[in-house]
């Protein structure tokens, strides 16, 4: 299909630029998109009727990633100036 | 505002019956890393290729101290040895549990709608089984018909034979007056005549048949002693 309309997943990496240009960056349009992923996500990995371990793992690793992204800065000083 | 250009209900689309559930999730390697990436990755580079880059990532972000290693990371590896133990033992039983679960929410909810589908079928059965009487309705009134008619032509015959009855009663009436009079006019006439003839008898006449009647007598008496 049309360029604005596919998902970034669909969009080759020479596309990319325009791709970009075609997102809707308001505030409507950002929520928009987060809602996207987010039911995208839950219905390919949390709705199912057997599922396993691995849709909350995932979301549990991407909260420590985030997390220990955020507090980088603190754990880089206080393990730096751990003894000797 | 309702915008007419575009077209309204043309599709199938409607809230029921809802698409059933997939019925496994997409797959996901050592339970963090989606299937697409190692094919992603398979192309380029084989199968080994992102464990490659796994481990040149790992030894990168060590190696410039980008991961800080702490306590918090001898935590971290405790939890998470404890964390896929508990998940290789008990991973099963829950998914069971959690399934079971699931079964009976799913078959009160199948009970439900079967019983009220049974429940529709059984009133339309009684509702064929009325139309059916209603049928029979017209037998029914053919009966009753029968009846009434039946009821008037008994009633019609009864005023029919009181009729009779009494034009028999006033005819009766007639015949029986009428001799009665004739009777009266004959007893009538009789004792006129008689009481005539008895008039005309003269004493003279009387006279000599009382004589002409003695003289007949003896001459009777001596033919019966002439016999004896």
């Amino acid at each position: 299909g049309p360029l604005a309309e596919r998902p970034l997943m669909e969009v080759r990496l020479g596309e990319l630029h325009t791709w970009v240009s075609t997102c809707n960056f308001s505030p409507q349009g950002l929520l928009g998109a987060v809602q996207k992923a987010w039911s995208s996500y839950c219905a390919k990995y949390i709705h199912v009727r057997r599922g396993g371990p691995a849709g909350i793992s995932m979301l549990l690793a991407g909260y420590c990633l985030l997390s220990y992204g955020w507090n980088y800065q603190h754990l880089s000083k206080t393990s730096l100036a751990s003894p000797i | 505002v309702l915008h007419t250009t575009r077209p309204l209900h043309t599709t199938q689309q409607s809230l029921a019956p809802v698409p059933p559930l997939p019925e496994k999730g997409g797959e996901v390697r050592h339970g963090l890393i989606p299937e697409e990436f190692f094919q992603f990755l398979y192309p380029k580079t084989g199968v080994t290729g992102p464990y490659m880059l796994g481990t040149g990532l790992l030894l990168y972000l060590l190696s410039k101290e980008i991961y800080v290693v702490n306590h918090e990371t001898a935590a971290a590896a405790c939890i998470l040895t404890v964390i896929v133990y508990a998940i290789k033992k008990f991973g099963a039983d829950v998914a069971a549990f959690a399934d079971k679960l699931n079964e009976e929410k799913l078959a009160t909810a199948v009970a439900m709608k079967n019983e009220a589908i049974q429940t529709l079928q059984t009133a339309i059965e009684e509702e064929k089984k009325e139309q059916w009487r209603a049928e029979g309705h017209s037998f029914l009134f053919d009966a009753k018909r029968n009846n009434i008619a039946m009821l008037l032509e008994a009633n019609y015959r009864e005023r029919l034979l009181m009729v009779y009855n009494e034009v028999k009663k006033r005819l009766d009436y007639q015949v029986a007056m009428q001799t009665l009079k004739r009777q009266k006019e004959q007893d009538y006439m009789i004792q006129w005549v008689e009481k005539n003839v008895i008039q005309s008898i003269t004493p003279q006449q009387q006279k000599e048949s009382v004589a002409k009647c003695i003289l007949d007598l003896k001459a009777l008496s001596k033919s019966a002693q002439a016999a004896v």
